[in-house]
């Protein structure tokens, strides 16, 4: 008998760890893809040798380097760092609605964008880096100092409405610089949209320790969030220390999610809904659904990001747009199809 | 025994009874109290006798011309436009927090007042439409999308969970149509778009506030009708199937009130951001669990809508701000205040 379960149990762990497997060698597949499109189509063995043997004589090889292969490395990044952040807040708040933009994050990005903009005639995307990354983790802290006041602590529901309160301060105060400075409301209604055309391999090389970092904080938390998944009052019998986990767990995110709006811009669908398909593969259990979610993402944003580069030749689409469009009406439909599992 | 419990229960509810008028009647006061501010405040100060004689004025036939344009074409318009569509947006954001059972569904983020924004920007940017025309296209908007996710999210009856789910890839999409309009189109035309998205009551019309007056009358008798079936509804849908409650009907028929009040009011006034949204937390936390607070959010929001057109138009001197601005703003801290106040229990909702 408790073989037999035993059994059972490994064998989904198999199955899960193939998934897994398909879903690393489908995004190798999309980098590649990645690389090879655009306004000017490369073959794919021709992306494979420029990244083997570079020729700086060549005009595609010095493409691939100075512009499909930031952008991809960026895309990557960007994605896993919008999986892993989504699940993660998703499951320390136990709100199925819980993503970067609900908390706070993107708006405090977006703020301080904004500002540098129109107060400091800011205009280069290196700098919006460093800006965004200040707005969203200062946001962040705010809204998790709020939250914490009175007694319970950061509650899922106090979490929640602290960041939404936030989140409308700060939207209040952008929508009166962008209405009162037309010359602002240029320039961010294009770094507002989320887009990873034009990113620098400067860009990818300023965020990456920060995504790696909050990578490794959000999976080392997976034990904690399972334990929060069972309420408060479970978790605490059980001897975890709730105050603690999801402290960890809101850093992890923070970071994450702060590096994420840096790089791209504030891309809104991607991390509040591959959470959910992720979870409805696996099943409950965040030891599974924050590898997958990893995964999976960055596939949905470069799979996006390619399909706005071919759409409308010569110009593209951007990639925050495309992921709508093409993500949510998938999105609908599995939220139809399947009975997800609830947080 | 028994003697005993009824006698206690009976006094549990006499208690929470009152607690709900003394909160009502808090409310009403403070409303009246704004309300006269509104009509005294202003470049043209009208002192209160004078408002009460020009109000009364088709009454008595006493007549000061510079005053009663003021007050009946300026102010009054303005007042009874910022109280009628608080009140609606404030009923709509908490039919669906309880409908939906959590306080973020309210229909600012749950798609609604996104397809009324999407409309209306290609209204504005698209077809070059102004004024009441925009109105309309945000009204359609706003009850297509409702429509929608209703129908996406049925399946053999629908599911709190569902909605919301559903709803937040709607208003994913709808905000991804803004942003693209918003590429693509003159400068000029998203200042435009820009100032509606963000609602303002700065050109509030006399007939605005009639239209939205009856709508509101004509949809509220089914609200009064309905609510009691939210008892059930708490209980969760199979309990209360087994009480008697249909739960599709009452819960589709909310859906449908809350929705109606959330569009009439952004046709009215733009999408006011966070009226909606705030006014049942707050509510709430005044009932502290004497009642679920639905009219009480109306009042709420009737109030934050006028004291936030309040300090719009006179907190700075030479500049109308727009009103959803300070909605945004003043709410917030409202809110903020609630959650540090909350201590003692820990419970917001």
């Amino acid at each position: 008998m408790q073989a037999s379960q035993a059994n059972k149990k490994t064998g989904r762990a198999a199955t899960l760890g193939l998934g897994l497997a398909l879903l690393g060698a489908a995004l190798f597949a999309i980098v590649l893809l990645s690389m090879a499109t655009g306004a000017r189509p490369i073959p794919i063995d021709m992306v494979w040798s420029a990244l083997v043997s570079y020729d700086p004589n060549s005009t595609e090889h010095r493409i691939i380097w100075d512009l499909r292969l930031p952008r991809t490395v960026v895309g990557v990044l960007v994605g896993a760092a919008l999986g892993l952040a989504g699940a993660v807040l998703q499951g320390a708040t136990r709100n199925p609605l819980a993503d970067p933009s609900i908390l706070g994050i993107n708006s405090g990005a977006a703020l301080f964008v904004v500002i540098g903009v129109s107060a400091f005639g800011i205009t280069q995307l290196n700098l919006y880096v460093w800006l965004a990354f200040a707005g969203a983790g200062i946001a962040m802290l705010v809204v998790y100092a709020v939250a914490s006041l009175g007694r319970e602590g950061a509650t899922p529901i106090k979490l929640a409405l602290a960041g939404a309160a936030m989140t409308a301060v700060m939207q209040a105060i952008i929508s009166a610089v962008l209405l009162t400075s037309p010359r602002t409301l240029d320039e961010v209604r294009f770094w507002q949209v989320g887009s990873l055309a034009g990113r620098s391999m400067e860009i990818a090389l300023q965020v990456s320790p920060f995504i790696l970092i909050g990578a490794a904080l959000a999976l080392a938390s997976a034990r904690l969030l399972d334990g929060l998944s069972m309420g408060d009052d479970v978790a605490r019998s059980l001897g975890q220390r709730i105050g603690l986990s999801r402290g960890l767990a809101g850093l992890a995110s923070v970071i994450l999610a702060g590096s994420a709006v840096a790089a791209a811009g504030p891309i809104a669908f991607v991390g509040l809904t591959v959470p959910h398909v992720a979870r409805a593969i696996t099943g409950p259990g965040y030891r599974w659904i924050l590898p997958y979610s990893m995964l999976m993402a960055p596939i949905l944003l470069l799979g996006a990001d390619v399909i706005g580069r071919i759409i409308a030749p010569p110009g593209e689409v951007q990639v925050g747009i495309v992921t709508a469009f093409i993500g949510a009406p998938f999105f609908i439909a599995l939220v139809r199809r399947r009975k997800l599992a609830t947080l | 025994m028994t003697a005993i419990d009824t006698s206690y229960i009976a006094g549990v509810r006499r208690q929470r009874e009152s607690k709900g008028r003394r909160v009502t009647l808090g409310l009403v006061l403070a409303l009246i109290l704004a309300s006269a501010a509104a009509l005294t405040l202003g470049d043209f100060p009208v002192s209160p006798e004078e408002i009460l004689r020009s109000l009364f004025s088709p009454l008595t036939g006493f007549a000061n011309k510079g005053v009663d344009f003021i007050v009946l074409q300026v102010r009054a318009p303005r007042l009874f436009l910022a109280l009628l569509s608080g009140a609606a947006f404030g009923l709509s954001g908490i039919i669906f927090q309880t409908l939906l059972r959590n306080p973020l569904a309210s229909p600012d983020i749950i798609g609604i007042a996104h397809g009324a924004s999407a409309a209306a920007v290609f209204c504005i940017i698209v077809l070059g439409w102004t004024g009441l025309a925009v109105s309309l296209g945000s009204f359609a908007g706003a009850l297509l999308t409702a429509f929608a996710i209703y129908i996406l999210a049925w399946r053999n009856g629908v599911t709190a969970y569902r909605v919301v789910l559903i709803g937040i890839g709607a208003a994913a999409m709808l905000s991804a149509v803004i942003s693209y309009l918003f590429t693509r189109a003159r400068l000029f035309e998203v200042q435009q778009a820009m100032a509606w998205l963000v609602g303002s009551l700065n050109a509030a019309r006399p007939g605005d506030s009639v239209v939205l007056a009856i709508m509101l009358v004509l949809t509220l008798p089914l609200l009064i009708a309905l609510v009691r079936g939210l008892d059930g509804l708490e209980l969760g849908d199979d309990t209360a199937h087994a009480l008697g409650t249909r739960v599709e009907q009452t819960r589709l028929g909310l859906m449908v009130t809350g929705v109606a009040f959330a569009a009439f009011a952004t046709a009215a006034v733009g999408p006011v951001g966070f009226v909606a949204f705030v006014s049942g937390p707050i509510a709430r936390r005044l009932m502290g669990g004497a009642g679920r607070g639905i009219p009480q959010a109306g009042l709420v929001g009737a109030l934050v809508m006028l004291v936030s057109d309040l300090l719009a138009q006179h907190a700075l001197p030479n500049l109308q701000l727009p009103t959803g601005v300070v909605t945004g703003g003043f709410g917030a801290v409202f809110l903020l205040w609630l959650l540090i106040v909350s201590g003692r229990s820990g419970r917001v909702n």
